[in-house]
């Protein structure tokens, strides 16, 4: 689950990883009270979106940037309002944007120098690791990928914690004078107490900042934390913003489908993580392209073939379904009736294939030929994705 | 004969009369896996019943190991309290521990690895399919079934099969015995990112297993796992290897931020997976409906017979 960086940093507020003073709005009618908590002089204005770039980004009606340095708080007040209610595009959110439903009023820092600083799990090691750069405000791809010797990494003992040497060391490596070198210990110590207590699978702060005075603090904030673990902060849950995630994944998890929206014409309902994916697959190696990825998991009912039905007609853009399931365990015939009762109640006027294996499939192809409705059989993955390419193609 | 687990195996069931590991618990009797013992806190010294089978169940795994001799443990203990059940397996010396549970926090996994450093127990998944070695009956029957994948697909054989996803893993074994080819043993090391044993882990057991004469190999995108088990198996396996990678056209950027990239490397997308594993000599299948004939192809080259 994914957070706005207001948010994370209210959060690291709390864990004691300085940020600049900052407050969100809105509404238009918010922003002279938002601004009151700031003093007068050099404001940012911040969109707030799940979504990098956002400072290079336009907005569709063409205004361009979504954070701004502005010399006053009146200038900010302006430039909240052509941001919020707007659609941003960045590099990360797609063609179609993000509209911005909240902003974000910091007070503009004075940089000294700009630093990375993020955690995450090292899989290698099935350890968290830290890793900082003195590369920051930049892609830290390009920084990996060019100036790998300006990366450090440093692994933690899940059983001791982050050590004090290790602190030491990195800020160090880091070459922060000692004045700076004392603030950055302790926010990155805070920082991890952070990740650790939170369950987050990443927190990067791009850029950290030193500032002329000795500061050092957050200047951006990007946080996710671990699905797995809400159930134990239902706070943090408390934070979810719906209007970031596409409404027809919402839907989907209310009926514990995974569903991932992707650009392409035909539609897959498949179950099983691998093999939804390795449908995806098939489809673009027959010259296709894949809807979307949708696992209905291993015991999948009727009720869920309905709901995934739905989902997927419900995008505009697909022509054609293919239905691959390998029912090892599940049995055929419940997907199949499942399917029947799903095109009777929602309609089919696009091809469908289904492919079914395993468990009782004899009974769920003699359900799918019985039902009167168009339904093209394929053999095998290969035979069935081969099918669904040339009828959506024709 | 096999690796990690026979037909002779004793498992015991943690959690066995949840919904989940009791299905599954009946579904491992059905297909004649010696299902000893089920553990259930609170629970002990009741029966879980099934046909003519009658499991005791305990309250502790060291309880139900020492009554019975189980040496495997199965878990199908929900998400919250997954990671202290693992831990209890390890605890009680178990050779090895079974995670099936799907949506244990990677935290809780971070401290069970390091809790298991050192000790004797393996731990394969969680969020994994389980483990089959096929018997000699009908539709595989009288083999050893820990968790929950379909047993009357498999054949007994001598093709080894290593996977993260279950269904794809059923996929390659149902194509295998389609074809009369039959396996030795069926691994599914799980999907999440921390885990008990790796890809590399399992192909050194096929290697060393003299039953096992061809294995395919079946992996995703995100982290190394694939890539290291390939460059192992081209310096050190001489049996046929085919190989698969899913998530060719998954979509980048879902995860929020970047620092994954760094520590990832570039080597976890499929394509870079796919080059590494036909730079280390694997016959990659090039569709998921060409698994069983990708290492029909490897295993000819080499002149090795598969059936």
């Amino acid at each position: 689950m994914n957070i706005h960086e207001y948010q994370a940093k209210a959060l690291f507020e709390k864990f004691g990883v300085p940020v600049p003073k900052g407050a969100p709005a809105t509404a238009t009618a918010e922003f002279v009270t938002a601004l009151s908590n700031l003093p007068e002089g050099p404001t940012m204005v911040k969109s707030q979106i799940h979504a990098g770039g956002r400072g290079k980004g336009t907005f569709t009606d063409g205004f361009k940037g979504g954070v701004k340095f502005c010399k006053t708080k009146a200038e900010a007040r302006d430039m909240a309002g052509r941001m919020l209610g707007n659609t941003l595009i960045t590099a990360q959110t797609g063609p179609a944007g993000r509209k911005v439903g909240t902003v974000y009023f910091t007070v503009a820092s004075e940089i000294k120098k700009e630093y990375y600083l993020a955690i995450l799990l090292d899989r290698e090691s099935s350890r968290p690791v830290i890793v900082a750069s003195t590369e920051g405000g930049v892609e830290i791809e390009k920084v990996a990928h060019e100036t790998p010797e300006k990366i450090f990494k440093v692994r933690i003992d899940p059983a001791y914690g982050l050590a004090d040497y290790q602190v030491r060391d990195l800020v160090t490596r880091l070459g922060f004078n000692p004045a700076e070198a004392k603030n950055a210990g302790r926010l990155i110590r805070s920082l991890y107490a952070f990740y650790w207590a939170t369950d987050a699978a990443m927190v990067e702060i791009n850029p950290l900042i030193t500032t002329p005075t000795g500061d050092v603090l957050a200047l951006d904030a990007k946080v996710s934390f671990d699905d797995n673990a809400l159930f134990r902060h239902p706070e943090i849950v408390a934070l979810r913003d719906l209007n970031e995630e596409d409404p027809k994944e919402i839907e989907a998890s209310r009926h514990a489908l995974s569903y991932i929206a992707l650009d392409g014409a035909i539609a897959c309902l498949v179950n099983g993580a691998g093999l939804a994916m390795s449908t995806m697959d098939i489809i673009k190696h027959f010259g296709g392209s894949p809807a979307n990825f949708l696992d209905v998991g291993g015991g999948a009912s009727k009720e869920q073939v309905i709901a995934a039905f739905k989902i997927i007609l419900g995008d505009a853009n697909v022509r054609g379904i293919f239905v691959n399931i390998f029912g090892g365990i599940m049995d055929c015939n419940v997907i199949a009736t499942g399917i029947v009762e799903a095109v009777k109640e929602v309609g089919l006027k696009l091809p469908l294939v289904v492919r079914l294996e395993g468990n009782n499939v004899a009974a769920g192809k003699r359900t799918l030929a019985e039902s009167g409705l168009t339904i093209v059989s394929g053999d095998s993955m290969a035979d069935a994705a081969q099918k669904i390419v040339k009828l959506v193609a024709a | 004969m096999a690796i990690l687990v026979s037909p002779e195996t004793k498992i015991l069931v943690q959690g066995i009369t949840g919904d989940f590991g009791g299905r599954h618990a009946r579904l491992s009797l059905d297909y004649g896996t010696q299902v000893v013992a089920g553990v259930t806190p609170g629970k002990g010294g009741q029966f879980f019943e099934h046909g003519p089978h009658r499991v005791p169940i305990f309250n502790s795994v060291a309880d139900a190991a020492q009554a019975t001799g189980a040496t495997v443990s199965a878990i199908f203990v929900p998400p919250p309290f997954a990671a202290d059940a693992i831990l209890e397996g390890v605890d009680a010396g178990l050779a090895l521990a079974i995670a099936i549970t799907e949506g244990i926090p990677v935290k809780d996994m971070i401290r069970v690895k390091r809790a298991m450093q050192g000790r004797p127990t393996r731990l394969i998944g969680p969020n994994c399919p389980g483990v089959v070695t096929p018997g000699a009956g009908k539709d595989s029957f009288g083999g050893c079934r820990i968790g929950i994948a379909p047993g009357y697909i498999h054949k007994r054989g001598h093709v080894g099969v290593v996977s993260r996803s279950g269904t794809l893993t059923y996929e390659a074994v149902y194509q295998l015995t389609v074809k009369n080819i039959g396996q030795s043993t069926c691994v599914g090391i799980g999907g999440d990112p921390v885990n008990g044993t790796s890809h590399l882990d399992v192909i050194r057991m096929f290697n060393d297993d003299p039953d096992t004469h061809a294995m395919i190999l079946i992996g995703e995108i995100g982290g190394t796992a694939e890539v290291e088990a390939a460059r192992w198996i081209k310096a050190n396996v001489r049996k046929p290897v085919a190989g698969f990678i899913a998530g060719a056209t998954a979509p980048a950027g879902r995860r929020m931020g970047h620092a994954g990239a760094i520590v990832g490397g570039s080597e976890d997308t499929a394509a870079a997976k796919i080059a590494v594993f036909q730079e280390c000599g694997i016959e990659v299948a090039v569709t998921p409906s060409d698994m069983a004939d990708a290492l029909i192809r490897a295993a000819q080259a080499k002149g090795v017979q598969l059936s």
